[in-house]
């Protein structure tokens, strides 16, 4: 049982490494959804390889890590897209350069809906 | 969205949220698997109806063989997302050109979109912003073009081949 220490161990640290990489990614992207596509992604991973990497340590927790491994899976992206979205309706112009934002129609309607 | 026997979608529900007990308890003794039945059994008849559209038909074995192998491409995809951050974030110039792309989506399962969403938003570079109707609105780090068609097989090509093989 000593090398599924080891893996979990490696697994553990990967996933230290992810999140301190999306830590940095956070604070040098320059707008909310540049922070986000950074955030999500590292911690997805990074969560889910440290949870994964205790589970290997404690092989019978293995299962159960799983089954936290596929909720993280599931419910980290879609609160990126609920932070996404409502920053958008809120009016958190995202910063692009190249004028490339096909969502902005779809705001602008809304709002001349409600008007 | 396709719609199938109540039936089938009560005993989908039932075999779910069975499996999710299991997994939890991990145990084999008759009063737990017992309770779990009795338990499951309660949600999903509160549940059903809104827990799935497809039933049963995705526990086929060769629905079963594309839903690994859709688990596999999205690993690795993952993975390959999180190197493009590390490399994104660590370069000192910080080489993003950040837009928002729309594209249609053929998949009509509301489920089926949920995943492609889901796994749009952790492939390198690309953030699902909404969906309306069949539409989905990506943020993409690093725009190569705002034509549709060509996000279209940019982004979403590998994960929507396979979802249409499962839910169709």
């Amino acid at each position: 049982m000593e090398i599924l220490k080891y893996i979990g161990i490696g697994l553990v640290l990967l996933g230290s490494i992810f999140l301190l990489l999306g830590a940095v990614g956070i604070y040098r992207m320059p707008d909310v959804y540049n922070r986000l596509q950074a955030g999500t992604k590292a911690t997805t991973l990074g969560a889910m390889s440290l949870i994964l990497g205790v589970g290997f340590m404690e092989p019978e927790w293995l299962v159960k890590t799983l089954i936290l491994v596929i909720f993280i899976g599931i419910a980290n992206p879609l609160s990126s897209h609920v932070l996404a979205r409502s920053a958008y309706k809120n009016n958190q112009m995202p910063i692009i350069k190249n004028g490339i934002d096909a969502y902005k129609k779809i705001n602008d309607s809304e709002k001349s809906e409600e008007n | 969205m396709q719609t199938v026997s109540l039936l089938n979608r009560f005993i989908y529900t039932w075999v779910i949220l069975f499996i999710l007990w299991y997994a939890f308890t991990t145990s084999l003794e008759p009063a737990e698997l017992i309770t779990g039945g009795f338990v499951s059994l309660v949600v999903a008849s509160f549940s059903y109806k809104v827990f799935t559209g497809s039933g049963l038909k995705i526990f086929m074995p060769h629905k079963l063989f594309f839903v690994a192998q859709y688990i596999f491409i999205f690993i690795l995809a993952l993975i390959k997302s999180n190197f493009d951050v590390a490399r994104r974030v660590l370069s000192p110039s910080l080489p993003i050109n950040p837009g928002i792309v729309e594209f249609n989506t053929k998949l009509t399962n509301d489920f089926a979109k949920m995943v492609l969403a889901n796994s749009i938003t952790l492939t390198p570079g690309t953030l699902t912003i909404d969906i309306v109707e069949n539409t989905f609105y990506i943020h993409w780090i690093d725009v190569k073009s705002d034509n549709p068609e060509i996000a279209h097989t940019e982004i979403a090509n590998n994960f929507e081949k396979l979802l249409l093989k499962i839910f169709n």
